[in-house]
């Protein structure tokens, strides 16, 4: 028997995390079935836009900033080893748009969205408010998750298009200013070697990481339990399940898009 | 008139209700008493479909209570939730508004602020109150403005889940009185659930115990104090002893 146990205790936590994947999923295809049907809420939507691209912008860019700079010093460093400093602008724009644009960007969002969608669901969950919805003939799922899987998916986007040319600006100036780059040979070698379809699959991973963002934070808030410890696990949980989805998804789509 | 026939609704192993029976006719005001987590909440919830019963049938007006029209089924229905349950993030008149804003009774804006304030000022809250936010107000208040949006869509039945909790006495019962006064007028089916007696006096015209997932007495508010059920004369007196297991 307590040979058994180890094992037994294996097998629930596998039972649970497949439980909970397929409840995230069931999840998802409500989400996109009410998002296809009326009554559709415009205003909820554009306030959602505000507070997840808008508001989110200037933590976005200031991690491409840095990001783009540290990059430069990096593939500078690296590329000394074999007298190839010269691919620093090319390693920076390609770096910044295929890679570390989305997934930063998505990091910062679901650190940012994730856990303000979660608390404010949850909140919402253990004072009744859900219900309140629920009996004034508005669904839940429609007001409240719509709306934000909606804005995310089309805001994070856009900050990625920010971020990444943020990232590489902030390539351009440690180039310049530390690394003695021409600036017009700089942003050349950036433009030439840049092609669009580095520059649209990382729009398409954002997209795919604000949905996974919102979603995290209005299903972990949804379920959230009771009181102040059940808002604060539905929190904590939401930002690590949607760090974690935004890895494995940039994984898979990175196998889409650029497996030989 | 709102029916129950045998409803049956179990938590895990946790069987709080076991086969409730009861019937609320239409226009009058029934209080459900009874101790905390006999399932009071549950049985609202339950007739409202937040919480959808194992077994049993509830109807409403002959209509099952489980039908797919949800939406003309709820606009039936005002409800005064034990916290309020306002929005935070909205205004206060958008909260007693937020049926005439979006939906099958969707009104202009305008006409919807001035019905939400008319309601504001029907429950003694002064117009100014509208554009504050519910994290503005007091818990009296929040209990006032939550009655404002119970009754803004004018429902046919009203549900008010421990509307006295957290108030002072003072407060619990200017609530009463407000709740008492607009179930009248407006001539709607209400239902309270309370374990506040003083609420039961001023609130009931009908009255029902829930104790151990069934209704084990129901009568008018008139014999309750006479009745030698045992159940009622010991949670109407609040005694210890008795056949409710009062734990230490």
């Amino acid at each position: 028997m307590s040979l058994l146990a180890p094992l037994a205790a294996i097998g629930r936590l596998v039972l649970l995390g497949l439980t909970t994947l397929g409840r995230i999923a069931i999840f998802a295809g409500e989400t996109i079935s009410h998002l296809l049907r009326p009554p559709f809420y415009p205003k909820e939507f554009g306030q959602a836009l505000m507070q997840i691209g808008w508001f989110s912008l200037p933590v976005v860019g200031m991690t491409a900033l840095f990001t783009g700079g540290a990059l430069a010093l990096q593939i500078y460093a690296g590329g000394a080893r074999f007298s190839a400093e010269a691919v620093v602008p090319s390693i920076v724009a390609i770096g910044m748009v295929r890679e570390l644009g989305p997934v930063l960007g998505g990091l910062m969002v679901a650190a940012r969205v994730a856990s303000s969608i979660a608390a404010e669901i949850g909140t919402m969950k253990v004072t009744e408010q859900l219900d309140a919805l629920v009996t004034l003939s508005t669904h839940p799922m429609k007001y409240l998750t719509v709306p934000r899987v909606l804005a995310a998916t089309l805001a994070v986007p856009v900050l990625v298009a920010v971020g990444d040319s943020i990232g590489i600006f902030g390539g351009y100036l440690v180039g310049v200013s530390r690394l003695g780059f021409n600036p017009a040979a700089y942003l050349r070698n950036t433009r030439e070697f840049l092609e669009v379809w580095d520059v649209v699959s990382g729009l398409w991973k954002g997209a795919a990481f604000g949905f996974i963002v919102a979603l995290m934070g209005c299903y972990y808030g949804m379920h959230s339990e009771r009181g102040a410890q059940g808002v604060g696990r539905a929190t904590k949980s939401a930002v690590v399940a949607a760090s974690v989805l935004i890895f494995a998804a940039n994984y898979l789509l990175t196998e889409v898009f650029f497996a030989a | 008139m709102i029916t129950l026939t045998d409803v049956h609704k179990a938590f895990g192993k946790n069987r709080v209700l076991r086969g409730v029976n009861l019937t609320i006719p239409s226009g009058e005001s029934m209080v459900i008493i009874g101790g905390s987590g006999t399932g009071k909440s549950v049985l609202l919830k339950c007739i409202l479909g937040l919480v959808h019963p194992d077994s049993g049938m509830i109807a409403v007006n002959g209509e099952d209570a489980g039908t797919k029209a949800r939406d003309a089924f709820l606009a039936r229905f005002g409800m005064l939730f034990q916290g309020g349950a306002l929005f935070d993030s909205l205004p206060v008149w958008q909260n007693v508004a937020f049926r005439l804003l979006r939906g099958s009774l969707k009104r202009p804006k305008a006409e919807a602020r001035e019905i939400a304030i008319e309601k504001l000022r029907r429950v003694g809250l002064k117009p100014e109150t509208a554009d504050l936010f519910p994290a503005e107000l007091s818990g009296g208040m929040q209990k006032r403005v939550g009655l404002a949006r119970a009754i803004a869509a004018e429902p046919e039945i009203i549900f008010f889940d421990e509307p006295t909790t957290g108030l002072d006495p003072i407060m619990a019962g200017v609530i009463n009185e407000l709740i008492r006064e607009i179930v009248t007028e407006m001539g709607a089916t209400a239902m309270t659930i309370t374990h506040d007696m003083s609420s039961v006096r001023a609130i009931a015209d009908r009255v029902a115990m829930l104790h151990d997932g069934v209704i084990q007495w129901t009568g008018p508010i008139a014999e309750m104090d006479e009745t030698p059920d045992p159940y009622v004369q010991q949670f109407i007196h609040g005694r210890a002893e008795g056949p409710i297991e009062a734990v230490r």
